[in-house]
C-alpha cells in the first residue's frame, strides 16, 4: 500500500470517483488549471478534461447552487470551497435550498452533491482563511457534515459522500494536509459517514477531537499516557450524524471526558456532544465533562494564532483537572 | 442589444404585425387566461376562508405567464419562482398539488416523476442558479432540452440574479430567463429597484440576448420566448426576457397595496389587461361570444373545483412523516427523534 498524505489521499479518491462515474464532476475556483489552492485536484483536469473538472467564476453561491441543479439533474458534482472564510456567501444556497429540496420535494428532487471545505487556522494565512465554523453546517437540517484526521479517512469519507444521495460537508483540515502520512489502500475503501473512530482504548479518561485538533489531542494522549492515565481517544469523524453510541460507550466506560474543539466556545460542537452526555450518561460521570476550544475572539492573525489553537499543553492540563475532581 | 418595447396586441385589441400563433391557438391562449384568472380569484376566495395559507395573486400576469410556458416540450425543466402557478399546470404539475403547497402540506412540492418543473421557490433569486445548473447537465449530456426560469423585478437586485446570468454566460447554456416585471416588489416600486433603464438591457453584461416585451401581450411574450427556446436550444446560449406587466393584487393576501400604490396607476393597468384585449381581438375574429365565456368560466371553475377537493383530501402528515423526507435512509438521531415526536 503507498504512504499518502491527506491531500495525496483526496486526489486520488477525487481521481477514483472520476474514473468510475462519469456522472462525478468537479467544480470550483481554480480547480482546474492549477489543481486548486491546496493542489488536491491536481492532474485531474489533464486527466478528465475542463467538462468535468470545472474552472468556475469567483462566485460561491453560484457554484453551490448552479451545482444544486447539476445534482438535480442527475449529476455528482464536487464543489470546491476555497477556504472556509469564504463558503459563507454559498450559506444560503445550503441552509435555504442545498439541505431542504428533498424535503420541500418530499424526495421528487435530491441533491447527491459534495461541498469540500478546507478549514481551520495554523498556517498563518490572511483573515478568513483560518475559519473553523462546523457548527453552522452541523446545525442545518438535511446535510451530513463529515471530517477525517488521516489520509485513510479522507479517502474513504470523501468517496463515501460522493456516493451518499444526499449533500454532504466535506471540511478538510488544512494544517494536516501534508503533515500525517500513512498507508492507504490503493483503491479508495468508503469509510461509513456517521461512525467515530476509536483510536486508542483506554480506561481512565475520553478524549475526543476531529480534525485537525486531532494531532494536539494524539499528542496530548501520549504524554497523558506517560504520567500514568490510560487515554481513550476518539476520533468524531463525522458531526451529522452524530455517534453518540460509540461516544457515550465510550464514556460510560471510562467516566471521564474533554472534548477539543479549535472553533470559539460559545455555541461550538462541543456543546452539543456535551449536552448529549449529560442526556445518556450524567449517572455513569466521575467529574465533569470538559471542553479545551478556541476564544470567543476572531481567530487572530498570524502572530496571535498560537494564543487561540487550542494547544497540547491546554489539552494536557484540563484533562489533569478533569482526573483530579 | 436592447431594442424598443415589442408587442404585437395592443390594449385595444389590434394587431400591429402578423400574429406568431394561428386562431385556434389564439382560442387556446384566451381559454388558459380565463382559466388563470378563474383559480387566481378561486385561491384568493379561499384564502380569505381560511382554507389556504398565505397566497400570492398574479392577476394581470396571465398573458407572461402563458405565453412563455406555451414555447416550453415536456421535457424541457422549468424552474418556477412562487408567483406563475398557470406557468407550472401547463407544463404538468397538477393543480391539486399547486393549493396544496398553499393549503400548507410539502406534498404540494412532490410532482409525478415525469413533471420537470421544480417546486415553487420563495426565496427571491436564489433559484435561478438552479435553472443554470439544470441546463448545463442536459447540455454536459448532449440533449437539447432547455431550462426556463421565472423570477421578479425585484429579484434582479439579488446577488444570485447576477451569479445565474454570468454563469449562465460563460457557461454558455442554453437557459431561458423570463423576468415578470410587474413594476413592484412588495412596496418598492421598479424604479427604486434598478436605475437601469430596462431590466433587459442587463442581458448585454452578461454577454447574451436581452428583449423587452409588452407582458400583457401573449403574442409578443410567445414569440419571444419561442425564439430565445430555439436559440437556446440550438447551442446559441441563454436569453433574458423582460415581460413588462403588472401585480394588480396586492404582493400577497399579507399584503395591503394601498399603502404605498395609487388607485390611478391601478386603474391604467387595467385598461392593459392582457385578457381583454385578446377577447376585443376574437371578437373582431368571430371567434368570441358571451354564451362561450360563460361556458369557459363554468368548465374553468368545475376544474378547480375538482382541484380543490382532490387538494383538501390529501392525506396530513402525522408528526413521524415529517421526518420522512429529510435524508435517503434516516440516521440514528432522527430515528430516535422521529419516535419521540410520535410519542409526544
Amino acid at each position: 500500500m503507498p504512504v499518502l498524505s491527506i491531500a495525496q489521499s483526496l486526489n486520488r479518491a477525487l481521481d477514483h470517483a472520476l474514473a468510475t462515474d462519469p456522472d462525478v464532476m468537479i467544480m470550483g475556483e481554480d480547480v482546474g488549471r492549477t489543481g486548486g489552492v491546496f493542489r488536491i485536484t491536481d492532474g485531474l483536469q489533464t486527466k478528465y478534461g475542463s467538462d468535468r473538472v470545472v474552472d468556475t467564476p469567483l462566485a460561491e453561491s453560484g457554484i453551490v447552487g448552479v451545482g444544486l441543479g447539476l445534482a438535480i439533474a442527475g449529476m455528482r458534482p464536487v464543489l470546491e470551497m476555497q477556504f472556509m472564510g469564504f463558503s459563507y456567501p454559498a450559506y444560503d444556497q445550503v441552509i435555504s435550498h442545498v439541505s431542504r429540496i428533498r424535503n420541500r420535494s418530499r424526495h421528487r428532487f435530491t441533491a447527491p452533491l459534495v461541498i469540500r471545505i478546507p478549514y481551520g487556522a495554523g498556517i498563518g494565512a490572511a483573515e478568513h482563511h483560518s475559519e473553523s465554523t462546523e457548527a453552522i453546517y452541523a446545525h442545518v437540517p438535511g446535510l451530513k457534515v463529515v471530517v477525517p484526521s488521516r489520509p485513510t479517512d479522507a479517502a474513504g469519507l470523501l468517496s463515501a459522500a460522493i456516493a451518499d444521495p444526499d449533500p454532504v460537508v466535506f471540511l478538510e483540515p488544512i494544517r494536516l494536509y501534508r503533515a500525517v502520512k500513512e498507508e492507504v489502500p490503493a483503491e479508495p475503501d468508503p469509510t461509513p459517514i456517521g461512525v467515530a473512530a476509536i483510536e486508542t482504548e483506554g480506561s481512565d479518561l475520553t478524549l475526543m477531537a476531529w480534525g485537525a485538533m486531532m494531532r494536539e489531542a494524539r499528542t496530548a494522549a501520549e504524554e497523558l499516557t506517560q504520567q500514568g492515565i490510560s487515554v481513550e481517544l476518539v476520533d468524531v469523524r463525522s458531526f451529522v450524524p452524530l455517534d453518540m453510541d460509540r461516544i457515550a460507550g465510550s464514556v460510560a466506560k471510562t467516566g471521564r471526558a474533554v472534548v477539543v474543539q479549535e472553533a470559539a466556545r460559545t455555541g461550538g460542537f462541543a456543546a452539543e456532544i456535551i449536552a448529549q452526555l449529560q442526556e445518556r450518561c450524567a449517572w455513569d460521570l466521575l467529574a465533569p465533562v470538559a471542553r479545551v476550544t478556541g476564544w470567543d475572539t476572531v481567530v487572530p492573525l498570524r502572530q496571535g494564532e498560537p494564543h487561540y489553537v487550542p494547544s497540547t499543553q491546554r489539552i494536557v492540563a484540563t484533562a489533569r483537572r478533569v482526573m483530579e475532581r | 442589444m436592447v431594442d424598443d418595447m415589442r408587442q404585437v396586441l395592443t390594449p385595444a385589441g389590434e394587431l400591429t404585425g402578423e400574429c406568431p400563433v394561428d386562431a385556434d391557438q389564439a382560442v387556446e391562449f384566451y381559454r388558459l387566461m380565463v382559466l388563470a384568472r378563474t383559480y387566481d380569484r378561486k385561491a384568493m376566495a379561499l384564502q380569505k376562508q381560511g382554507r389556504l395559507a398565505t397566497y400570492a395573486s398574479f392577476e394581470g400576469q396571465e398573458a407572461a405567464q402563458i405565453g412563455s410556458a406555451a414555447t416550453l416540450e415536456p421535457d424541457d425543466w422549468m424552474v418556477p419562482a412562487y408567483r406563475e402557478p398557470i406557468s407550472m399546470w401547463m407544463h404538468g404539475y397538477p393543480m391539486e398539488l399547486l393549493l396544496a403547497t398553499r393549503i400548507g402540506t410539502e406534498l404540494g412540492g412532490s410532482p409525478p416523476e415525469s413533471v420537470r418543473v421544480l417546486p415553487a421557490s420563495i426565496t427571491v433569486g436564489a433559484h435561478m442558479v438552479h435553472a443554470v445548473g439544470l441546463a448545463w447537465a442536459e447540455q454536459l449530456r448532449g440533449s437539447t432540452r432547455v431550462a426556463l426560469t421565472y423570477f421578479g423585478d425585484g429579484a434582479t437586485s439579488e446577488g444570485d440574479f447576477h451569479e445565474a446570468m454570468n454563469f449562465a454566460g460563460v457557461l454558455n447554456v442554453g437557459c431561458v430567463f423570463v423576468c415578470q416585471n410587474n413594476g413592484w416588489a412588495i412596496s418598492l416600486p421598479r424604479e427604486a429597484q434598478t436605475a437601469s433603464e430596462t431590466i433587459a438591457q442587463k442581458a448585454l453584461a452578461y454577454g447574451m440576448s436581452g428583449v423587452l416585451v409588452d407582458g400583457n401581450d401573449v403574442f409578443a411574450v410567445y414569440e419571444a420566448t419561442r425564439d430565445a427556446v430555439a436559440r437556446a436550444r440550438d447551442g446559441g446560449g441563454s436569453t433574458l426576457i423582460e415581460t413588462m406587466t403588472y401585480r394588480m393584487g396586492a404582493h400577497s393576501t399579507a399584503d395591503d397595496a394601498s399603502r404605498y400604490r395609487s388607485p390611478e396607476a391601478l386603474a391604467m393597468w387595467r385598461e392593459r389587461d392582457p385578457i381583454e384585449r385578446l377577447r376585443r381581438l376574437l371578437a373582431e375574429w368571430g371567434r368570441w361570444t358571451p354564451a362561450w365565456q360563460d361556458q369557459l368560466e363554468r368548465e374553468s371553475a368545475e376544474q378547480i373545483e375538482h382541484a380543490v377537493t382532490t387538494a383538501e383530501a390529501l392525506p396530513v402528515f402525522s408528526a413521524g412523516e415529517i421526518f420522512d423526507a429529510m435524508f435517503a435512509e434516516l440516521p440514528p438521531h432522527l430515528v430516535e427523534q422521529r419516535r419521540w415526536a410520535e410519542e409526544a
